[in-house]
């Protein structure tokens, strides 16, 4: 059902080179979201031949479900060792779904500065948009149902699987 | 004052203070009076989420939306400049609205009980009290009566607790020193009138810490203070040898019933840190204290200001750390199941 990751990665980094060259972005600036987009980031990052330091961004502090979940258990320090400030980001996640972590990616991006453009890359996008947010690059389009999840698992080797979620008591 | 002669909370007259009594029915840290009652595990999770909230200050836009559009109330019943303004400092990078009220100036003195004040603060809409009051036991008061949706977080209570400090005390050691398991911690001074240091013992104790020494005349540590798991020396000299760590404590003049000891000076000649002293502990011990320090009478201004000494850094760990501690109880008042 799912394509080797190694596959789609490949995809992704031609279909991000064509883009760029479209777009005449020459110095893009990697921004993965943990954990799974990191992943991803990394490989894409390797495929591309960037020497620019990787950005990364724990999202908790952004998320819009805080005051129902309280705070995810594990946060990371997000880090993105460049100035933000008029750069071309491509923000990289491993499953794009509601939107909703990208939409709280970019909140947190835009507190560090204000970007020339913010492009997304994920591995995976599966219907069930809540918000107005769209891939410029997509490794493999999934039709899950509903009690359905993709979990991207790594960082090595990285692999897609696809998870019946419990029925919801 | 509540609890004068009843150090570490052990028999305080304020009534029992169940450390139970700061968890909800899921388990869920709701208000943090004391350090007791919490895991290694819970303080490691809260040091974890504080080192992230530390990042932060890489961004142009030093503020998390996390609480957004709740009220924070800084409810000081004593004075303090540092520890008022961290608070509010945290509460404000987390987007809360923040309120100071300094009651020793308002209410009280117009004859109202603290259960009045409360009241009147909680019709308010207020989520979380932070409260700093002389009398131990004072947190757990306010956090028994609030409402179920509002948070109280102790900002010192008399001789009892002063959980924020030391939470932020152990995540500046182990930025600098990592595990704890093999480290020497000595805490130099009046242990017997410091919140603070009780609240470190704990804390040390919950992070496994290698070794934890308290170092002071006997008129200043409280009776049996071994029982908190602690090695007592009297002798300064000896107690500082090869540790990693040195906290030293102010020393409580304001809180000092006469005839503890016979003068600042001669407190200083025993017991104060110099660069002589720190000579004796491990290569690389770093100095640490709560502030506001008495230079010249628990520690000289050389060592404060010193190359081994933290003690600016904690200040700065201390808006990160009550941060964390702020989201953490905070987070999912309204418990629902997981979502994706």
């Amino acid at each position: 059902m799912t394509e080797p990751v190694s596959t789609l990665l490949d995809r992704m980094a031609d279909a991000l080179r064509r883009h760029l060259s479209e777009q005449h972005i020459t110095d893009p600036a990697l921004v993965g979201i943990h954990t799974g987009g990191v992943w991803v980031a990394e490989q894409l990052h390797q495929r591309l031949g960037l020497n620019e330091p990787l950005g990364k961004l724990d999202i908790s502090f952004y998320r819009d479900d805080f005051s129902r979940m309280g705070m995810h258990p594990q946060v990371r320090p997000s880090s993105l060792p460049f100035a933000v400030d008029e750069r071309h980001i491509l923000l990289v996640d491993d499953v794009l779904f509601t939107g909703r972590t990208i939409r709280a990616a970019m909140n947190e991006l835009f507190d560090y500065g204000r970007p020339a453009s913010v492009m997304l890359a994920v591995l995976v996008e599966r219907d069930g948009r809540e918000l107005p947010i769209q891939a410029q690059v997509v490794g493999q389009h999934l039709k899950l149902r509903a009690d359905e999840q993709v979990k991207l698992r790594g960082p090595d080797p990285l692999r897609l699987d696809i998870v019946q979620l419990e029925p919801a008591s | 004052m509540i609890n004068q002669d009843n150090p570490a909370g052990s028999r305080p007259a304020a009534g029992p203070l169940p450390p139970s009594l700061q968890f909800n029915a899921q388990g869920r840290l709701r208000h943090l009076l004391t350090i007791e009652g919490l895991s290694g595990a819970l303080i490691t999770e809260i040091l974890d989420t504080a080192e992230s909230f530390a990042g932060m200050n890489a961004q142009a836009v030093k503020k998390v939306p996390l609480l957004r559009g709740k009220t924070v109330m800084n409810l000081f019943f004593e004075a303090s400049t540092r520890t008022r303004t961290t608070f509010e400092l945290a509460a404000k990078r987390l987007s809360a609205d923040v309120l100071n009220i300094n009651i020793s100036t308002s209410a009280t003195v117009k004859g109202e009980s603290l259960l009045d004040t409360l009241r009147n603060l909680q019709a308010m809409y207020v989520d979380m009290f932070v409260v700093r009051h002389a009398d131990s036991g004072a947190a757990h008061f306010i956090a028994r009566h609030v409402a179920p949706h509002v948070s109280v977080l102790n900002a010192g209570d008399g001789r009892h607790a002063h959980p924020t400090q030391a939470l932020l005390d152990m995540f500046t050691i182990r930025r600098h020193k990592g595990d704890f398991t093999r480290l020497k911690v000595a805490i130099v001074g009046d242990i017997l009138h410091s919140r603070v240091a009780r609240s470190q013992i704990h804390a040390l104790n919950l992070l496994n810490t290698g070794e934890v020494r308290v170092i002071g005349p006997k008129t200043l540590l409280p009776a049996h203070v071994e029982d908190l798991g602690v090695h007592v020396f009297h002798d300064i000299r000896a107690g500082l040898r090869d540790v990693d760590v040195i906290i030293m404590l102010r020393l409580q003049k304001e809180r000092m019933e006469s005839g503890l000891l016979p003068s600042e000076h001669e407190f200083f000649q025993l017991w104060g840190l110099t660069e002589e002293r720190l000579a004796l502990a491990a290569p690389g011990c770093i100095v640490m204290h709560p502030g506001p320090a008495n230079r010249g009478v628990e520690i000289d201004s050389r060592v404060a200001d010193g190359p081994q000494s933290v003690i600016l850094e904690q200040v700065s760990n201390g808006i990160a750390v009550r941060m964390a501690v702020m989201s953490t109880i905070m987070g999912g008042s309204v418990n629902q199941g997981a979502g994706a």
